[in-house]
């Protein structure tokens, strides 16, 4: 059975005259530890799918199933508990500016039943050496690079163990270095916990890392990048 | 995750998100402090205003007061014809009807000269109409003409009357008549009445010629003992003048009280007062965690994402706003603390500082900051997650 089950989603902000259709009948399947790529021009409803995917934004209009929940017309509170199986990566690192490296990646498990504060530490200090930033712990998001940041980010979105990891742009404000050490970083752990990934880019230099790559134009998947 | 969990971690989470912005948690402190501060004093003050008030009503003893309807405090008192205790014993069980006459006088300091209003209460000194060993043991020398006992704890402007007395025999004016002190009290000055001091009703009437020894302010009536003092004021109140108030010695009290309470508009002011001090506090406090919110919009967004719930974000500003009662408190009652020291110091009036007020400033303050809480979580609704991308 896939992970992610999208059909013919459709998905428009607005009403009346200002209606704007960002998703027109949208079909994908993703299969369990695949690692995906969608990518496609500005305005294409990519970041649209990923939230609509990811439980941040609610649709009404085709089936949208991940991880066996219906996602179309969904409470919020399923929604809610299906975020807690995925791991978001955005464009920025988005972390708590008042917490460690160590706390922020702690953030991910606090919602976690079952584990004490020391398991939390143990499990987040393993996942940010892998990483590359045990010498970092403690150190608050001012205090790192961009680079430095964004792997905290990636630790995050690992932590937990999700089931599928969503990323939205997670090279775009990173150097080229930076960036492939973080896609590359990201597909190890991935395969290691047998994560499914969707990755959203327009960075053609990552595409190799994906098992499989698509296009979404205007609304609708139209293939493979070429 | 079982609430007592998400209480903890939130409010770990709000401590650390607090902790991080040193300035802020710093202003938030102040202003928590600031209202803090006035609150207990405008309270302190409401509260030894009534307590220093009602102290000269409270050492009275008597089991049935009359004052004439139009008197609203002891210090303002509206004079009634004496011939009303006459009239008293009507009711056999009245054992004895005491006439007190009491108005404000010009004291000179017998030592710088200066004059000053104090309370000046005439009334047999057989009596025993005010409680206390010291008024009780000089009530032999006042039956002497022209003598009075003053009050010891009256502000110290009235001159150092003890002090001059242990050296020798001590003669000042009251209105500009001669008299002398022969002893001191201890009652302590009200709002109204910076000093006290006591004569004999006759010394009372040399001392204000004007004053007409028919017209009383107070008359004070004893019961013999085992009668029932209800029945006796029932009757007393339909047979007496119907301009008299016969009440029993808490009413009077409480009537004193009242009068400071409601009619006098400083009961008014303080509860004004503690009303601003409140509304300042939520104000800022409300600044404080909006702006804060505001600030970690982002954030909280991105904790949406990782999948915490909404409710959990309330936890997270309603802990904040209970830290931040806290830690404005502490610093608020260590500061009024000394300047319930410093009040006492200047007003010669006790204030204070009882575990049930510091307790009732607590909830007060605390109520304060979880509104202003409430109000500013509102602004967590605009946090969406699907903003992150
Ligand atoms: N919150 C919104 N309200 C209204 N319209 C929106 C909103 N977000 C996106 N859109 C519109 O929906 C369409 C799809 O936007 P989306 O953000 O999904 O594109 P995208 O493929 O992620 O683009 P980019 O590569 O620039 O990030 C666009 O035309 C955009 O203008
Ligand atoms: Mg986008």
């Amino acid at each position: 059975m896939p992970v992610i089950s999208v059909k013919n989603l459709s998905f428009s902000y607005g009403t009346g005259a200002l209606k704007r259709d960002a998703l027109k009948g949208v079909d994908l399947e993703i299969e369990k530890g695949e690692i995906v790529i969608l990518t496609g021009p500005s305005g294409s409803g990519k970041t649209t799918l990923l939230t609509v995917i990811g439980g941040l934004r609610a649709a009404f209009d085709g089936s949208v199933e991940v991880l066996g929940q219906q996602m179309i017309g969904a409470e919020e509170s399923t929604r809610v508990a299906l975020r807690q199986h995925i791991g978001f990566i955005f464009q920025q690192h988005n972390l708590l500016k008042s917490l460690t490296s160590l706390q922020n990646v702690c953030m991910a498990l606090e919602l976690r039943d079952g584990l004490s504060e020391y398991d939390r530490q143990k499990v987040a200090g393993e996942m940010l050496k892998s990483v590359g930033l045990s010498d970092f712990l403690h150190k608050k998001p001012d205090q790192l690079s961009g680079g430095q940041k964004q792997r905290v980010s990636v630790a995050r979105s690992l932590v937990a163990r999700p089931d599928i990891i969503l990323a939205d742009e997670p090279t775009a404000s990173l150097d080229k270095q930076n960036g492939q050490e973080i896609v590359h970083i990201l597909k190890r752990l991935a395969r290691e916990q047998g994560t499914t990934i969707l990755l959203v880019t327009h960075d053609y230099r990552i595409l190799d890392v994906a098992d499989r790559s698509l296009l979404l134009e205007d609304g609708e998947i139209t293939g493979t990048p070429t | 995750m079982s609430p007592v969990k998400a209480f903890f971690l939130a409010s770990r989470l709000a401590w650390r998100q607090l902790t991080h912005e040193k300035a802020n948690l710093f202003a938030a402190m102040l202003g928590v402090l600031f209202a803090c501060v006035l609150v207990f004093m405008q309270l302190g003050f409401k509260d030894s205003l009534y307590a220093s008030i009602i102290k000269l009503p409270v050492a009275m003893e008597g089991d049935l007061f009359l004052m004439h309807k139009q008197t609203e405090a002891i210090w303002r008192t509206v004079s009634f014809s004496r011939q009303q205790l006459k009239r008293a014993f009507a009711l056999p069980e009245v054992e004895k009807a005491v006439p007190v006459y009491i108005w404000m006088a010009q004291w000179k300091n017998p030592d710088n000269k200066t004059k000053r209003t104090l309370q000046l209460l005439g009334y047999d000194p057989d009596t025993k109409l005010l409680k206390g060993k010291d008024i009780r043991e000089n009530k032999k020398r006042l039956l002497m003409q022209d003598t009075l006992i003053f009050d010891n704890l009256s502000r110290p402007e009235f001159g150092p009357v003890e002090k001059m007395l242990s050296e020798q025999r001590l003669f000042t004016e009251i209105n500009d008549h001669k008299v002398e002190v022969v002893g001191t009290f201890k009652i302590g000055p009200s709002f109204a009445a910076d000093g006290n001091a006591i004569t004999s009703a006759l010394n009372f009437l040399r001392i204000f010629p004007e004053r007409l020894p028919e017209r009383i302010d107070l008359g004070v009536i004893y019961l013999k003992p085992g009668s029932n003092i209800l029945t006796a004021q029932a009757f007393l109140q339909r047979r007496l003048d119907e301009d008299l108030n016969v009440m029993t010695h808490d009413e009077m009290i409480a009537a004193e009280m009242s009068y400071w309470q409601d009619n006098a508009p400083v009961g008014f002011i303080f509860g004004f007062g503690v009303v601003i001090g409140l509304v300042v506090g939520m104000v800022i406090v409300y600044q404080i965690l909006f702006t804060d919110i505001t600030n970690h919009l982002n954030e909280y967004a991105t904790l949406k994402a990782l999948g915490y719930p909404h409710y959990y974000l309330t936890f997270v500003v309603f802990t904040a706003s209970l830290i931040l009662a806290i830690i404005g408190f502490v610093p608020g009652l260590i500061l009024s603390a000394a300047l319930y020291r410093l009040s006492e110091g200047v007003l010669y009036i006790p204030m204070p500082l009882g575990l049930g007020k510091i307790l009732t400033i607590f909830c007060l303050i605390l109520g304060m900051c979880i509104i202003s809480g409430s109000i500013a979580m509102k602004k967590l609704k605009s946090a969406n997650p699907a903003d992150m991308f």
